[in-house]
């Protein structure tokens, strides 16, 4: 099934800098299916960044139209946007961003809190954390876990409102290389079995060669898109 | 957000930094405890001040010589050369054709800082010569002998009726005193009743006082000459024509005193006179002194404003993940609000019970100080104070909680 998860067309956003405009994309356009890995790379400073955020529902393009999903997101207010985060999106940040105070389950639940569930939840929790295989340390607070086993809390937590697309920021930034390709394994296997979509930004060019596609962006429009 | 989950978050990230949270609530706690200590002893006092008002007796007048100052009373001072009250205007008072709502008067002088001494003690109380109509008057009781008779008084005899108080401090004891023998300013009495306690009042204690015959106390005690007395107490035939009676006692006043309205040497106060002036007093000072007390809760809501900014500033990256994970608006406002309104409520709660504490101490300190003070913790104060602190959680969290909500989610989580 050849199905359009994501498609943007002419998508421009300008930052001002005081005086001076920004231009981040200059009208890019994209297509990604279901069920792809795709690595976004780029130079800092290219726009990949921006572009994430685009994607992600973290910002609004200043021109230009997306569509997630089947649903056209630019031109919805704040709400409709976390709304759409929390059901769409799963991300997976560079720093993990997990809460500190409280346990990975805890932290898993996170976005199930905001989803509106009638039930609390608790077993797509601990089903997420078992398909990022840290059942064991579900208890366990992020500073008692290393850093890939944060890394995998921060992925279960992406996973558990089941979202179209997963978008990984520099997902083995962080990490070692041994555990980077650990987690960069993880991402493919549970973007095979699940059809999850996965983006992921990186300029890391051994993690762009494991994905099917790569897009490269420089000065905020595409500049190869290698199948 | 379901109302347990934010209210679990909450508990959780205020137990993140605990001395940081006790002392935000310490701020509301000495707030609360402040204005609930504070209104709790002004009610206290207005308590205290009314009982021994209502022990007058409904149906009492008191009319004494010259003008009393009135809030804004235009006739203060205004009376000059104020004629001293006589026997007989109590006895014009029972003229049943011109007062006919005048069922008794009792006519009193009284003499303070006397010495007292029996039993080889001395001390100095109030004298009180009165006639045999000032004991159903003032519905004094003896809890042992009698009160002295018209016969007693006209003979003019040295009998005396003391209270519980005089007669622990002199004797140690307070039964079994009758017939002992007791000197005031030096002279000898009989002791032949012992007044029932009234309990002390904050208008000076009834209990420590001795009751006389007035004709003794103006020849032996005093020791003055004349006719004049120090204030009539009238007993109005019902509680109904209390008005009535004053209105026939001042027509009759005026008469015989030859002024004109407007200019009365006298006054007539009734029960429900001394009861409204004395409520507006303590009404004015619980206030003021609940005023001040509030000052306190504001500046301990400015320290939760002040807490919760910070807070906000340092999670900023906690709020911008919480908006990339789904969080709208309205959660990540409601729940800054939800920690800035638990840290007031529960200083609000601790407040109460450390301010019901404050007031218990100081009643503890006044009955000691030999004032009788019951400090009165009303349940509108404290819903006063549950209510306001919950107000003060919300009116100075909505600021940080607001800025927190409109973090954009892309610059919040870049935040270093």
């Amino acid at each position: 099934m050849e199905e359009t998860v994501i498609r943007a067309e002419g998508l421009t956003k300008f930052y001002r800098m005081g005086e001076v405009e920004v231009q981040a994309l200059r009208g890019l356009s994209l297509e990604i299916k279901r069920g792809e890995a795709v690595a976004i790379m780029g130079p800092s400073g290219s726009g990949k960044t921006t572009l994430m955020n685009i994607l992600g529902c973290l910002d609004r393009p200043t021109g230009g139209e997306y569509i997630l999903d089947g649903e056209k997101v630019s031109g919805l207010n704040d709400d409709q946007l976390a709304n759409i985060r929390n059901r769409k999106i799963g991300f997976v940040f560079q720093s993990f961003n997990l809460l500190q105070r409280t346990s990975a389950l805890a932290n898993v639940e996170l976005p199930l809190s905001y989803a509106n569930l009638q039930n609390d939840g608790r077993e797509r929790a601990v089903a997420a954390l078992k398909a990022v295989g840290l059942e064991s340390r579900m208890k366990h607070r992020p500073t008692e876990l290393s850093g890939g086993e944060q890394q995998r809390v921060a992925i279960a937590r992406a996973l558990v409102n089941e979202p179209a697309i997963l978008l990984a920021d520099e997902p083995t930034g962080n990490l070692d290389s041994k555990v980077g390709q650990e987690i960069m394994d993880l991402l493919l296997s549970l973007n095979r079995e699940r059809n999850t979509t996965l983006l992921i930004i990186t300029h890391d060019p051994r993690i762009g060669a494991q994905t099917q596609r790569t897009i490269k962006i420089r000065d905020g429009i595409i500049e190869e898109n290698i199948q | 957000m379901k109302i347990q989950r934010v209210a679990r978050e909450t508990i959780t990230s205020l137990s993140a930094n605990k001395l940081r949270t006790g002392l935000t609530v310490l701020g509301i706690v000495i707030g609360v405890a402040a204005v609930i200590a504070m209104l709790s002893v002004g009610q206290g006092a207005q308590n205290t001040i009314t009982s021994s008002i209502n022990s007058i007796g409904t149906n009492v007048l008191y009319l004494s010589a010259g003008t009393r100052a009135r809030f804004g009373g235009e006739n203060f001072n205004a009376v000059r050369n104020v004629r001293q009250l006589t026997m007989s205007d109590a006895q014009a008072l029972l003229d049943p054709f011109q007062t006919p709502s005048v069922k008794a008067v009792a006519p009193v002088i009284q003499g303070g800082n006397i010495t007292a001494a029996a039993n080889g003690q001395t001390t100095t109380t109030t004298v009180y010569g009165v006639t045999t109509s000032y004991f159903s008057i003032r519905n004094e009781q003896v809890s042992e002998g009698s009160f002295f008779n018209d016969q007693q008084v006209n003979t003019h005899a040295r009998v005396a009726i003391i209270g519980t108080d005089l007669a622990t401090t002199l004797f140690g004891q307070t039964s079994g005193l009758t017939g002992q023998t007791i000197r005031i300013n030096s002279q000898t009495f009989t002791i032949i009743g012992i007044l029932k306690s009234k309990g002390g009042t904050s208008l000076g204690s009834s209990d420590n006082q001795i009751i006389i015959p007035l004709t003794t106390a103006r020849d032996r005690v005093m020791q003055r000459g004349g006719t004049t007395v120090d204030g009539i107490y009238i007993q109005a035939t019902s509680a109904q024509s209390v008005s009535e009676a004053t209105t026939q006692v001042s027509n009759i006043m005026r008469l015989r005193h030859h002024v004109a309205v407007g200019k009365e040497d006298f006054s007539v106060l009734s029960q429900a006179d001394l009861l409204s002036t004395a409520t507006s007093i303590t009404g004015i000072l619980t206030a003021f002194l609940g005023g001040i007390a509030a000052i306190s809760l504001l500046v301990g809501g400015i320290g939760i404003m002040n807490i919760m900014l910070v807070s906000v500033v340092e999670r900023t990256r906690e709020i911008g993940l919480r908006k990339a994970l789904g969080a709208r608006n309205r959660d990540i406002m409601a729940q800054f609000l939800a920690e800035s309104s638990f840290l007031s409520l529960l200083g609000g709660l601790m407040g109460i019970l450390l301010g019901w504490l404050i007031s218990l101490i100081i009643g503890q300190i006044a009955s000691a100080a030999g004032n009788s003070l019951n400090p009165a913790v009303s349940l509108n104060a404290v819903l006063l104070a549950t209510i306001f602190s919950i107000a003060v959680g919300l009116f100075f969290g909505i600021y940080p909680a607001r800025r927190a909500a409109r973090l954009e989610p892309v610059e919040a989580l870049r935040y270093e």
